[in-house]
């Protein structure tokens, strides 16, 4: 592969907001996908010769089945609250990933096509034709926001760009523009089953061999059972679990605490992928989809139980879209939530004295956690609000002994998306994810010279997988990055209660 | 009756069914367009209940604002909350005869004036100052301010410097509910203060000022956080499960 060009920003003391740069990032445009991408997920092969048209009815018809569109479109009053909120805005000044100046490059379309104002005073208001020049900057801006929803959580009206870029992508999809590494991540789950395009004998291959590994490591036989039949929880993890370092050693975490639960669970080869990249694209029919196989498999596997590992993006889709997407649940076991996550059931066994953890494992580390933004700012984990914060630092300090938090202002629902998240964890794209996760590597160098933090957990498979790129750059090393379960692995104590 | 008395009448009845037949035409498509997924920016309420409540802080205390800049907090709060008691002030020249109450709370009025103008100056200067600000700025932004401002400075104008004849103001708005138009006195401040009133609520229905009923239609507020307890889901949406 080409070499991609990257500079890496200079680290600041929070809060710094950068003078704007325009035209920054003007360049920088992930790879557009070709005919055999596109085509199998419905969307036009290439550019469609009337693409101006085709754009402005498939806005019109998104403004009628989306409210956020059509009330987000309408009402920003340019207060300019959000335009020191995102991450991307933060590390590269280019001002076009301001949040409102991102939602106004569909603001002045919308308003030229569809507004009275717009159509009679279009210089007044901002409002502007389609020309390709303005294709091009929606391809490339749309594809520098990792719809982490920073923004929405800090506009007045509660404004969500994650919905206006989700909308942009579904619109560019529509006339056959749309991005490589999205789309062809769909197409391997539909046809292969998971978006690393891992076929059933691999994934049996490499859960054998987790089987043996555990067993010579710890002498117990930790199962990583695929495809049983009648198992009580159908455990549904990103593919990335299954290699991916240190994704892997959240997924023997995860098996060890099946293991001491005493509790029978089962992964699915058919339904062997948690993410759902259909949100990244704002496509409903293909966000169905591809959740269709999760309620599949647990009917084919006759489950009481579904429930999710580390991942952002696809806990919200799990948490917040699943029931709408592949409801009603109703054939399940009524006495769970459906979904639940893997924190949840792991503070449960913790709390109930049903596994035991003997932090000293870990009393090498100072550990400290990054928020992942779609668990924070889209899900809960428990009954209570803000339980998305809470299990997972309850977790992390039964398995650590030294854990601190991170500056208040980078945390909880504030956190910083790692820079990697909403389809942007391409290569083509490093220049924008170095510069994306310069909040974050801020927040953890204050703590790494105020607290002597060692490692940073994660909960989310593109964090994981972001940061371990991302934070070479900035002179952190790699194995910084942990699962919240690899730690829970290291502490756990097996045997004698099951 | 005087022509000019005539145009005034006019322009009122106009820009006030423009405004009212506008909001009512926006805020019927915010109403009827489904939201298909549950998108409430957590944490957030559980309940619906909870939810509104959520809404009504953001409406009445800006409170995502407060957290988000508190400087624009403070001035957005001067200039709103001014507003509000400029209104309530003003509630006098519609209602007759006048509340005990509403005579009270008059005399607010004039420093909720100050609060307001002082309020859209800072709004206004930062939009050249604050290079991120400028950038998103259009003119359609600054005019809507100098609009704002237009009318505080006309209605101050007829408070201090040119005394206007209020009876006959409220004669003439009275005389509008039952269509007899009476003499308004012509004076300019009076005249231009009324004039830019009119223009405002014409412009409402197609600005941003669609954010006044936009933020009761905000998903990422108004929903409850429980869709692992209740299944949600749009007639659009449920035309895909056939």
């Amino acid at each position: 592969m080409a070499k991609v060009p990257y500079t890496v920003p200079t680290l600041d003391v929070l809060p710094t907001v950068p003078s704007i740069k325009p035209g920054a990032m003007s360049e920088l445009k992930s790879y557009v996908a070709v005919a055999a991408h596109q085509e199998p997920l419905g969307f036009p092969g290439e550019l469609v010769a009337n693409w101006e048209q085709a754009a402005v009815a498939k806005m019109g018809e998104l403004l009628g089945k989306y409210k956020s569109l059509r009330v987000y479109l309408d009402m920003c009053v340019k207060c300019g609250a959000c335009t020191d909120k995102c991450h991307y805005f933060l590390g590269s000044g280019d001002p076009k990933n301001m949040p409102v100046a991102r939602q106004d490059l569909m603001r002045d379309i919308y308003r030229y096509y569809f507004t009275p104002t717009g159509k009679v005073m279009g210089a007044l208001v901002g409002a502007k034709p389609w020309t390709r020049e303005r294709l091009d900057d929606w391809y490339n801006y749309f594809h520098q926001c990792s719809q982490c929803r920073r923004c929405s959580l800090f506009c007045p009206y509660g404004i969500d760009t994650a919905e206006i870029s989700m909308a942009a992508r579904e619109i560019m999809d529509s006339i056959g523009l749309g991005q490589k590494y999205c789309n062809e991540i769909i197409g391997k789950v539909h046809k292969i089953g998971n978006n690393l395009g891992l076929p059933e004998p691999a994934l049996v291959n490499t859960l054998e061999g987790l089987e043996e590994d555990v067993l010579d490591a710890t002498g117990h036989a930790v199962k990583f059972p695929l495809d049983v039949e009648g198992a009580d929880v159908l455990f549904v993890t990103p593919s990335a679990d299954f290699f991916a370092e240190p994704h892997v050693d959240g997924l023997i975490g995860y098996a060890k605490v099946f293991h001491q639960m005493g509790l029978s669970w089962t992964m699915s080869s058919y339904a062997s992928e948690a993410g759902n990249f259909g949100m990244f694209i704002g496509n409903y029919e293909q966000m169905r989809k591809i959740a269709m196989r999760i309620r599949e498999a647990a009917i084919q596997l006759k489950v009481k139980r579904i429930v999710f590992g580390e991942c952002g993006h696809a806990w919200r889709v799990a948490y917040a879209f699943l029931n709408s997407l592949a409801g009603p649940f109703d054939f399940l076991d009524p006495r769970y939530p459906v979904p639940q996550h893997i924190m949840e059931l792991t503070r449960g066994a913790i709390l109930s004295g049903a596994i035991k953890l003997d932090s000293s494992a870990n009393a090498d580390k100072v550990v400290t956690v990054h928020d992942s933004c779609n668990i924070a700012r889209a899900t809960r984990m428990g009954p209570e609000p803000g339980s998305q914060f809470e299990y997972p630092r309850f977790v992390l300090q039964a398995a650590c002994p030294k854990f601190v938090d991170m500056h208040p202002d980078a945390t909880r629902e504030r956190t910083f998306c790692c820079g990697g998240g909403g389809g942007l964890l391409t290569d083509e794209l490093i220049d924008i994810r170095i510069k994306g996760a310069k909040p974050r590597v801020e927040a953890l160098r204050d703590v790494v010279e105020q607290h002597g933090v060692t490692h940073m957990a994660s909960m989310c498979a593109i964090c994981k997988s972001q940061f371990t790129k991302v934070l070479p750059y900035y002179g952190y090393d790699m194995g910084m990055v942990q699962s919240v379960h690899q730690l829970v692995s290291n502490a756990i104590l097996l045997g004698g209660n099951s | 009756m005087t022509g000019l008395s005539v145009f005034y009448a006019a322009l009122l009845y106009v820009s006030a069914a423009v405004l009212v037949a506008g909001l009512a035409f926006k805020i019927r498509q915010y109403w009827t367009t489904p939201a298909p997924l549950k998108i409430a920016v957590t944490p957030a309420p559980t309940t619906q209940v909870g939810a509104y409540v959520r809404v009504a802080r953001e409406a009445a205390l800006f409170e995502s604002l407060f957290y988000s800049n508190r400087w624009l907090w403070i001035f957005a709060m001067a200039f709103h909350a001014g507003l509000a008691l400029v209104l309530v002030r003003h509630l006098r020249y519609f209602i007759n005869p006048v509340p005990d109450l509403l005579a009270l709370i008059q005399p607010l009025g004039v420093y909720g004036g100050m609060a307001m103008v002082g309020g859209l100056l800072v709004l206004l200067l930062r939009r050249f100052v604050i290079d991120r600000v400028r950038y998103i700025t259009r003119p359609s932004d600054i005019l809507m301010l100098l609009l704002l401002i237009g009318i505080g400075v006309s209605g101050f104008g007829m408070k201090f410097l040119n005394h206007t004849d209020v009876v006959a103001v409220k004669a003439f708005i009275m005389g509008l509910y039952v269509f007899d138009i009476r003499e308004l006195p012509a004076e300019p401040p009076l005249l231009a203060h009324l004039f830019m009133v009119a223009l405002l609520m014409i412009v409402f229905p197609f600005s941003k000022l669609l954010h006044a009923p936009g933020v009761f239609f905000s998903p990422t507020r108004n929903q409850a956080d429980d869709p692992r307890e209740k299944r949600h889901l749009a007639a659009w949406a449920a035309k895909l499960e056939g």
